[in-house]
């Protein structure tokens, strides 16, 4: 039995037992231990990712029901992992140029993805709080890494203070929780609220709580306000890090915690999730607008699609979750390729970060420019791009579920959020500039950049098959 | 093999335009010439394989759509229809891709024009592979993307901006109609694949729909609609507008359109559907109408056009109105033979009036050449085989593929089948008389183009002589050795389920009818003969006498001006009215103008939020927290 257990828990394991492997051997040595460390990583994160598939899919419980395992958390790992390898890919000559080359980021960036591995997989309230604070930890540092520079330090400061209140807001709802129903572990909550008739008080507040703290993860509004501030003063890689890969394992984390013990009180929590949906749709598309930096721009831009998201999980369907899958998906090779061509792009061998510096782009560098104009086209979801599709999608689950209203405010907010993504467009292909560009790229960051523009630009040949997929996924945590 | 016949093309696409322009030109134009080879080479393979084995396939290649009911995949079918299309097309294609290498060799942007020419046999190919009704119409609207790009392709021309914007427009009109059609048969059928929609046919053939009072019956009323998009691909009269102006288009461009892409789609389609069409009477007459009609009207045009490649043009309409002849009396093997007869002489016409252009340094207008004939020997020589079987001599190909529809409109024995029977014989005439104008004009007589142009003149290079030679033997002998496979004692089982083939009347048509055809075009080559070699001041005599039979015919019926005046300057007046006052003054101004202010203030009140001091951002968040806490208690 324990051999099937370790079975179970194999890309786990081999994440810790790798990372620590990487931590000793970077220590002690010198001049190249950020190079080793970096490609170390890529190469454990490849094995996890193929021990992933290994897993064998049943439903048992393993570790005394700490964690559990399913088609679900299979996917969200695999999106993790492949996100992550993602960052490995195109970062490197980002940390050399700022001399970041610490051994540390990588190290740390692989122990916040344990952390990420354990919060999805987690299936008790302890397990979860773990997971969280191991993932967020390693992230609070990440975000002032760039010790030289005031705002992130500052960025890793905000971080890290609001962090710790989300975390208490966390335990205490936990705590809530066990006060009312005795038990954390996911099941026993369920079975326990499955004989009440409606929920006491203290387990709304206790529910409200958590939902509070994980909004916070996501950044859904009111709980965004951290999110500019890191976002622009993290280095850029580690932003595109939060961007992505942080985002989808709280949004996995939300639906698995939503769906399993409180999934017949759809009633009591969706009203939270409309609010936050509606007011991160509204805010994401508004405050956006005024917005120069880019990073800015993009944690605005993430703010609204985690507003979309949410309508998907608002409905508490399985149309819902299937929306939401597929949008996760497509979220990610859309902030995959911006990020890495953001990364690529140097004025006068300065990063971008002021987005009327793109202007003239075009002139000089004409794919790339159309490779952009592809991605804001499918964030703005315009057919028949795949960000098209993402949004249709959890739009039908709210209309299937008679959420008419949130389907209206999320085609309005789209439409004024448009105006953003576009004006990239306008300023690269209309506007005149310097032509003093540079774009550099090596090997890893055109393979990026080539499959999820082939993804993006060709979903529409072929959707069915990540539409099934998300179909059959999104029956297994009903 | 098969997914690289149609795939190939659309490869050559990707790399000329990709990489086209780094390389220098010679690697776009021998990687898209080279992967049409191929695809061409392997079409013949699956053509040997097909006559052996006589088996038809249908490679689903990936599940397109899956919503609901509505399945729709990306798949090919081979079966007898669409591999004699894949033949064709690509065949002709890979020569036009030749010819191109030398008709364009000083084009400054060759990379973009062979790469469109690709594009353009690629959405061909999909087109003809289809095994559903929406593939079928997104290599449709493919090809009409690709026409407008190549009839465009000298951007900085206005005419040939207008005669692209032109060609798009009225193959829209033609499409909008071909949606309803596709939307109606996914409404009565609940299916777009064309074997279930064939399998359920029987069914709604007395089926009758009421509309606004009126019963009409559904397959007649969705046939005509499937017709009416075929006629703005095919150019049938009324939509047939834009074909001659495609003319501004490079030479090779045309002969990609007129011959063996985009205009046959519409015959293709109306073959595809023949279940459909036969049990739809009404629809089959009215296309036997249109088909007749266009046939002569095309025809007439014709005989007083002075630009060469206008007069093939619209000979090419007039041997479309042919091909719906034939489809409407039910003979469609008789069309698609004429179809692929058709695409070999005409592509020759087209190719050997692109090697007069090139020899005259871009003439076109005939009234300006003459005596061409000692300085451009193998182009006359080609000319004289193309036009022979244009007019359907014997024992060219033109002549058994012309003489079976004839034919099979004299068979029909219904009133529109003798109309368009009588209608072919006196086209098969003027036809004659065209071509043989042509051929007078331009290669006979005394020069009366610029001296110098004329001692200039030289034959066209190898490289574009070559494919017209292989054109001429398509031209001469296609029609023998396929005569017997389309229409002859083999035909239905050559053609399988592919199309429906009515079984052949026994019977010859009587001597004199047969005499009576032969008559016409005997006529219309010795009229023109002395028209154009004897007697030269004869037509300019008898435009003056009959100077208001010759405008009509030389404005082509006014068709364009009377659109000009309808439909364009009326809904250009209204555009103007609804832009100045609908939209600036009062949708703009409510709406967009001023919602944009509100949302800028919005905005700046949302940014204004992010003040970056942390005990804001904390104090929001509880905000927040008991916001919701205390919803949740008075709830």
């Amino acid at each position: 039995m324990p051999y099937i257990n370790s079975i179970m828990f194999l890309p786990e394991l081999i994440l810790t037992i790798g990372t620590l492997f990487i931590l000793t051997v970077s220590t002690f040595l010198k001049n190249i231990s950020f190079k080793f460390s970096f490609n170390a990583s890529i190469l454990l994160l490849v094995f996890s990712l193929y021990s992933v598939t290994f897993d064998i899919d049943t439903n048992l419980f393993n570790y005394d029901n700490f964690f559990d395992n399913g088609a679900f958390i299979d996917f969200i790992k695999i999106l993790i992992l492949f996100g992550t390898l993602v960052f490995f890919l195109f970062s490197e000559e980002y940390f050399y140029d700022l001399n970041l080359d610490k051994f540390e980021i990588p190290i740390l960036i692989l122990f916040s993805v344990l952390g990420m591995m354990i919060m999805i997989s987690c299936n008790n309230l302890i397990s979860m709080y773990l997971g969280i604070e191991l993932q967020s930890l390693s992230l609070y540092i990440l975000a002032s890494i760039n010790k030289k520079s005031i705002k992130s330090t500052e960025a890793g400061l905000k971080y890290f203070i609001l962090g710790a209140l989300s975390s208490g807001i966390l335990l205490y709802g936990c705590s809530l929780i066990y006060g009312f129903t005795g038990a954390l572990n996911f099941q026993e909550i369920e079975l326990k609220l499955s004989v009440l008739p409606q929920l006491d008080l203290g387990l709304i507040f206790g529910l409200v709580f958590i939902i509070v703290s994980l909004a916070f993860k996501v950044s859904a509004v009111p709980f965004h306000m951290w999110t500019p501030d890191v976002y622009e003063g993290s280095p850029t890689p580690i932003t595109a890090f939060f961007a992505i890969v942080t985002k989808i394992v709280a949004v996995g984390l939300l639906i698995r915690f939503l769906i399993l013990p409180f999934g017949q009180f759809v009633d009591d929590w969706s009203q939270i999730i409309i609010f936050l949906s509606i007011s991160s749709m509204i805010l994401g598309a508004l405050a956006a607008m005024t917005q120069n930096n880019i990073n800015r721009l993009l944690a605005y831009s993430s703010i609204g699609h985690i507003g979309y998201m949410l309508i998907g999980l608002a409905t508490g369907a399985e149309t819902g979750i299937r929306g939401i899958i597929i949008y996760l998906c497509i979220y990610l090779f859309m902030n995959a390729a911006v990020f890495t061509i953001l990364l690529s792009i140097k004025i006068n061998g300065k990063y971008i970060e002021n987005i009327k510096s793109f202007a003239g782009l075009s002139k000089k560098y004409p794919i790339i420019s159309f490779i952009i104009s592809i991605m804001m086209f499918s964030m703005a979801g315009i057919p028949p791009f795949a960000g098209f599709f993402s949004k249709f999608y959890i739009f039908i689950s709210a209309l299937e579920s008679k959420l008419v209203f949130l389907a209206i405010i999320g085609v309005l907010s789209s439409v004024v959020a448009a105006f953003y993504y576009i004006r990239i467009v306008k300023i690269i292909y209309f506007d005149d500039g310097l032509d003093n560009f540079e774009v550099i790229l090596n090997f890893r960051r055109k393979l990026i950049i080539f499959i999820s523009t082939i993804f993006i630009a060709f979903f529409i040949i072929a959707p069915s098959y990540i539409i099934d997929t998300a179909q059959e996924l999104s029956k297994t945590i009903f | 093999m098969i997914y690289l016949i149609v795939f190939l093309p659309l490869l050559g696409f990707l790399f000329s335009s990709i990489i086209g322009n780094k390389l220098n030109n010679k690697f776009s134009q021998y990687i898209t010439s080279g992967f049409l080879i191929l695809s061409a080479f392997f079409s013949w393979i699956i053509f040997y394989k097909f006559l052996i084995n006589k088996e038809n396939i249908d490679l689903i290649m990936i599940n397109w759509i899956n919503s609901g009911d509505f399945k729709v995949d990306w798949a090919i079918r081979i079966d007898a229809l669409s591999i004699i299309m894949l033949m064709v097309v690509s065949n002709i294609s890979a020569l036009i891709h030749i010819y191109s290498i030398g008709y364009m060799s000083k084009d400054p942007s060759i990379p973009r024009f062979m790469g469109y020419l690709s594009l353009f046999t690629f959405f061909m190919l999909a087109l003809v592979t289809s095994n559903n009704l929406l593939q079928l119409f997104f290599g449709w609207e493919g090809v009409g993307l690709a026409s407008y790009l190549l009839i465009g392709f000298w951007h900085h021309k206005e005419t040939a901006n207008n005669a692209a914007i032109k060609a798009f427009i009225v193959n829209r009109i033609g499409d909008f109609s071909f949606v309803i059609g596709i939307v109606g048969i996914y409404f009565i059928f609940g299916t777009l694949e064309f074997d279930e929609i064939f399998n359920q046919v029987d069914l709604y053939k007395e089926s009758q729909f009421n509309f606004v009072g009126i019963e009409i019956s559904t397959l007649n009323f969705l046939c005509t609609l499937l017709f009416i998009g075929a006629m703005g691909k095919s150019a049938q009269i009324g939509l047939h507008v834009w074909l001659p102006d495609a003319m501004e288009g490079p030479t090779p461009v045309s002969a990609l359109i007129h011959a063996a892409t985009m205009v046959t789609a519409g015959v293709f389609m109306v073959a595809r559907m023949s279940p459909l069409f036969i049990s739809a009477n009404t629809a089959s007459n009215i296309i036997i109408l249109i088909g007749a009609l266009t046939a002569i009207f095309a025809a007439l045009i014709a005989l007083t056009q002075n630009d060469i490649k206008k007069v093939i043009a619209y000979s090419t309409c007039s041997q479309l109105g042919y091909m719906f002849v034939a489809a409407g009396v039910g003979a469609y093997n008789a069309a698609i033979f004429h179809l692929t007869t058709h695409a070999f002489f005409k592509a020759l016409l087209f190719l050997s009036a692109g090697s007069v252009i090139h020899a005259l340094g871009n003439e076109q207008n005939m009234q300006k050449m003459g005596g061409l004939a000692k300085k451009i020997p193998i182009t006359a020589s080609m000319m004289w085989i193309g036009s022979l079987a244009i007019i359907g001599f014997p024992f060219l190909s033109g002549y058994y593929s012309k003489e079976s529809i004839i034919e099979s409109a004299y068979f029909a024995n219904t009133s529109f089948g003798n109309l368009a029977y009588y209608v072919g014989i006196i086209t098969s005439g003027l036809t004659a008389f065209y071509s043989w104008r042509l051929i007078f004009l331009t290669f006979y007589g005394k020069n009366r183009s610029e001296q110098d142009l004329f001692n200039k003149a030289h034959e066209s290079p190898l490289v574009m002589i070559f494919p017209l030679i292989l054109l001429s033997f398509g031209s001469i002998f296609v029609g023998v050795v396929c005569y017997d496979l389309f229409i002859g004692n083999n035909s239905i089982n050559f053609w399988g389920n592919s199309i429906i083939v009515i079984e052949k009347y026994s019977n010859h048509m009587p001597f004199t009818q047969l005499l009576l055809g032969k008559l016409f075009i005997s006529i219309g080559i010795i009229l023109a003969t002395v028209f154009y070699f004897y007697r030269n001041d004869l037509p300019k005599k008898l435009s003056t006498k009959y100077n208001y039979l010759y405008n009509i015919l030389i404005n082509k019926f006014y068709f364009d001006f009377i659109y000009n005046k309808i439909f364009v300057i009326s809904s250009h007046n209204l555009g103007k009215l609804l832009w100045k006052q609908g939209d600036e003054k009062t949708i703009d101004g409510f709406g967009p103008d001023g919602l944009s202010k509100v949302i800028d203030k919005l905005s700046l009140i949302a940014g204004r939020f992010q003040t970056g001091y942390l005990y804001h951002y904390a104090f929001v968040m509880l905000i927040g927290l008991v916001g919701f806490l205390t919803w949740y208690l008075y709830v």
